[in-house]
């Protein structure tokens, strides 16, 4: 297994004659250099996260780290697509993205981004591209080694046992539930990433074949009639009637804490362990997945074309997979976002740190988990926000 | 004798702070007007068509965005400029005006996004307000259903920014009164026997409303076009125009930046129409107004109004105060949640998670705001002294030039400024910012140095120069030094406006220069209150501090002169 990763690289290293640059090349090019990370910064532990990466890298490897707080990844796609229509080529202002679905799969169609490089980072080769498919093929976009997986998703819901004796297991089981306890769920409003993924979520279960979801957007008024059916029935059962939608994830988990809500939707499975050990969030919560699965996704970093800091970005990406750093993150305590590396496989000590992490009270074990759905092809996003926001966001 | 090309170089001092002033915001205008029209080589925009006007009037929700913001527009402007007219019309000269007047600095300090902060924490469902009174008298042991902050006709964003509009209203109103021998028609007017609100109403407000018409504008202009406080407050299916636009001028999708220009242009129009409507109303007022001071009826029975008007006042202070104090709670919460009236644990954590960006964009919020207050009073005060110098006041029309960043919606000229930034390669460099925040904050600035400097004895320098001292002498050594405390207030009030600029900020600084209030308002997004109280205390203490300088600097300065100590 390994040989055949190694081998995989040496091809891979083979393939791409452009990049001729050794590894120790871009190390020594980094240092000094000042890396403009854009990340959402709505989170607090994921803001923590990021700082703490960025001493790391800093005092490895002299590389500096700044994170552009943004509210929306968009933000920063837009702002590299109008640097390279201003012409600006080299010396462009964002370093890093994290990023993955659509705005992976625009930048990667606009030609906006560096690479292919990921083979090129050492700890790429911990990387469990066979398990966990969604690390090549980022909602049915090939990634094609031009960005680096960080960090593992898949939808869980969240609920306050203390107002939910049984939660519901199906998209229709919630909007039973949200009938008997009208006002106690919410979504973020679309295009909000966590709103448009429950729009997602919804459709996979509610479509006649979901199978067609995973090729570009077609027939979409048909395949997407009974989700506005199903949205229409729970909109008034909603929080706040549907009238008025919290801004995004953590905006409903402070619902969920403040009692406002009972049941919300994260995309971290440990995200609600996490919340309670910070005390941000009751300890009679816990975590419940739908039985027909629910999507999964992984979490991206990529290169846009004209970065200043090349080298230094690929250097924090690297140290982003490595398995220390990947230990770190998957600590509940720190942020919870699981491992994209294959465990198994890792050097026994590196093993070790992953064992002995405790999930927390609220986490579901990778059994209870179950089935992860893939992402639609990201065509279906713009489909399903644009109908929305004509639906739902544009008055009475 | 050298002071002739020294006070030509002076000369020049209006025309280059126009020229400062109102350079990026024409360029501007232009940068987003062009694209409006399809033309913007940068993006393939070649040909001028109207392309973006249609995607612009297809877009959902359209119609409901603009009537939010053309009714908050016209609404915040209303009941806050009613309260504030009624309130000093029936009080002014008490006791209770003179307690109020104390609250107005910090008030007028803190940015308005904090207040709305703190308004959103004490007015939803599961805010102070309710837990202070769950379950006891509400019966509520889980946060009702309703509907109160985000309602989506927009009454808690109208709220939310009339909270913070009355207290500068209110600031400009006492400006106006001291110009104008308020005190005496007023006498007057109650010696004929009219009731106090009567006779201010009557024969004090024709007389005050002509000072205080440029900053009404400047309220139906900002109020038409806010976007942090909309963020916060507004309803958001669809939320008003400017957010909206924001939004689109962020869709990685290029084609939206045509559409979006549009809808700046629009923003334009909407504040115009707001415009016109109150000017029409102004009109309609001084005809009813005429014929009710003709009919000479005496008002005796005001108390209503009077209290009514104190009664409003009043409750959005101590909202605004509340407000306030509630995030200053949160930012040392470990555990809050409802019923509880209070946090069942404190915690330090908040301010230790937040320690190190906190440190940054406080130095960053200081630093630009300093330079930016700096640059605008040399700015005003070289304007100033070359009019006493040549005893030629700025006359109505400058005064408007001066005014118009404040009269245009920031979105408007934002737009096209950032597009000749990434051309001219400065977009998020330091300057960029200053620059951008340096269009708002000097009419703050000069507005409020204008008449302290104007005020100022002349026979001082008279007798300085018949003993020989050179113009720039009794500048220096005269003026300065006698006017030093309304300089600094000038200089502390400027920065407290630097602190609350969030879109110039985020445009010209590209996100790579971080402040207090763009943290702020990205944090809101997450919801953490205890993150967002840490930024708004740190908010409010920045231009605290200011204004606690201004005021030591001189009292410490003049300690052992008596002539020049702080008597007030």
């Amino acid at each position: 297994m390994r040989l055949l990763i190694a081998t995989m690289i040496l091809l891979l290293g083979f393939a791409s004659p452009g990049l001729a640059q050794s590894w120790d090349d871009v190390v020594a090019r980094a240092k000094g250099q000042t890396v403009f990370w854009n990340a959402w910064g709505g989170d607090e532990r994921i803001n923590a996260y990021i700082a703490w990466a960025g001493e790391q890298v800093r005092d490895r490897y002299g590389v500096s780290v700044e994170h552009v707080r943004l509210s929306d990844t968009s933000d920063a796609v837009a702002r590299v697509v109008a640097e390279k229509a201003a012409g600006r080529t080299e010396g462009g202002s964002v370093d890093l993205i994290w990023i993955n679905g659509e705005n992976f799969a625009s930048m990667k169609r606009n030609k906006l981004l560096f690479g292919p490089w990921t083979e090129q980072a050492p700890n790429y080769r911990f990387v469990d591209t066979v398990n966990k498919k969604t690390t090549t093929v980022d909602f049915t976009v090939p990634v094609d080694n031009l960005e680096a997986p960080w960090g593992m998703a898949q939808v869980v819901f969240m609920h306050d046992t203390a107002h939910v004796a049984s939660p519901p297991k199906s998209i229709p089981g919630l909007l039973e539930w949200a009938k008997a306890n009208p006002g106690r769920f919410a979504y973020p409003q679309p295009p909000n990433f966590h709103g448009t993924t429950f729009l997602k979520q919804a459709l996979i279960e509610l479509a006649p074949d979901a199978g067609v979801l995973l090729a570009p957007a077609a027939n979409v008024s048909d395949v997407t009639a009974p989700l506005w059916t199903y949205l229409d029935e729970l909109h008034p059962v909603l929080w706040r009637r549907g009238e008025v939608f919290p801004q995004n994830g953590p905006a409903v988990t402070r619902l969920l804490d403040d009692g406002e809500v009972s049941i919300a939707l994260s995309f971290q499975p440990a995200e609600a362990s996490g919340l309670i050990a910070s005390g941000k969030l009751p300890d009679t919560v816990r975590t419940f997945v739908l039985e027909n699965g629910t999507i999964g996704n992984t979490n991206f970093v990529a290169i846009p074309f004209n970065a200043k800091a090349r080298e230094g970005a690929m250097v924090l990406a690297d140290f982003l997979m490595s398995p220390e750093a990947q230990a770190h993150k998957q600590d509940p305590k720190v942020w919870g976002s699981f491992t994209v590396l294959d465990v198994n496989a890792l050097p026994v000590a590196a093993k070790a740190a992953f064992d002995a992490l405790d999930l927390g009270v609220a986490t579901l074990s990778p059994g209870e988990l179950g089935a992860t759905q893939l992402e639609p092809h990201p065509t279906w996003v713009a489909a399903l926000e644009a109908e929305w926001a004509k639906r739902y966001a544009s008055g009475k | 004798m050298g002071e002739g090309p020294r006070s030509s170089l002076l000369c020049w001092a209006p025309r280059l702070t126009l020229l400062l002033l109102l350079g990026p915001v024409a360029a501007g205008l232009v940068g987003t007007v062009l694209p409006a029209f399809g033309y913007l080589p940068a993006l393939g925009g070649l040909t001028f068509n109207l392309d973006p006007w249609r995607t612009l009037f297809d877009a959902p929700g359209l119609q409901e965005s603009v009537r939010l913001s053309f009714v908050t527009g016209l609404g915040v402007t209303f009941v806050s400029f009613a309260i504030v007219v009624l309130f000093v019309a029936g009080w002014h000269g008490t006791h209770g005006f003179a307690r109020l007047q104390r609250f107005l600095s910090p008030l007028l300090s803190v940015p308005h996004v904090t207040v709305a902060f703190g308004l959103a924490f004490l007015l939803a469902p599961s805010g102070w307000i309710f837990r202070l009174t769950s379950p006891w008298l509400t019966g509520y042991d889980r946060p009702p259903d309703l509907i109160i902050v985000q309602d989506p006709d927009g009454w808690a964003f109208i709220a939310g920014l009339a909270v913070k509009e009355i207290p500068f209203l209110f600031l400009m109103m006492l400006a106006a009164i001291g110009q104008v021998d308020a005190a005496r028609a007023r006498t007057m007017a109650r010696t004929m026997g009219y009731g106090a609100t009567t006779a201010w109403l009557k024969a004090v407000f024709p007389l005050v409303y002509r000072q205080i018409r440029l900053p009404v504008f400047a309220v139906l202009a900002f109020a038409a076009s806010v976007v942090d406080v909309a963020i916060v407050l507004a309803p958001s299916t669809p939320p008003p125009l400017a957010v909206q636009l924001l939004r689109w001028f962020n869709d990685p999708e290029l084609a939206m930046r045509f559409v979006a220009s549009a809808g700046a242009v629009l923003q334009l129009g909407v504040v115009l129409a707001v415009f016109a409507v109150w000017w029409l109303g102004e009109r309609l007022v001084a005809c009813v107004g005429r014929i009710w001071i003709r009919r000479g009826s005496r008002g005796r029975q005001d108390g209503a109004l009077r209290y009514g008007a104190a009664g409003a006042l009043t409750l959005s202070f101590l909202a605004a105060f509340l407000g306030l104090a509630s995030m200053a709670l949160w930012s040392i919460t470990g555990r809050w949640r409802f019923p509880d009236a209070l946090p069942a644990q404190l915690s330090v954590d908040p301010w230790v998670n937040n320690a190190s960006r906190l440190g940054e964009a406080s130095l960053n919020t200081a630093t630009v705001g300093l330079v930016a207050a700096l640059v605008g009073l040399v700015l005003a005060l070289a304007c100033l002294e070359n009019e006493s110098r040549h005893g030629r006041p700025a006359t109505g029309r400058v005064l408007i030039l001066l005014y118009l960043p404040l009269l245009i919606p920031q979105i408007a000229f934002l737009f096209g400024g950032q597009v000749l930034l990434v051309m001219s390669n400065l977009d998020g460099a330091w300057i960029a910012v200053v620059w951008a925040h340096l269009l708002f904050v000097s009419p703050y600035v000069f507005l409020s140095l204008a008449d302290p400097y104007r005020s100022w004895d002349e026979r001082y320098a008279r007798a300085a120069r018949c003993l020989g001292a050179s113009p720039l002498r009794v500048f220096c050594q005269i003026k300065l030094p006698m006017l030093l405390r309304p300089i600094l207030v000038a200089a502390a009030v400027g920065f407290a406006v630097s602190v609350g600029l969030y879109l110039p900020t985020l445009f010209a600084g590209a996100g790579r220069v971080d402040t207090l209030t763009t943290e702020a308002v990205a944090l809101a997004s997450g919801a953490d209150r205890r993150a967002i109280g840490v930024y708004a205390l740190a908010q409010m203490t920045l231009p605290f501090l200011a204004f606690l300088l201004a005021a030591a600097i001189p009292a410490w300065l003049y300690r052992d002169r008596r002539g020049l100590r702080v008597t007030a």
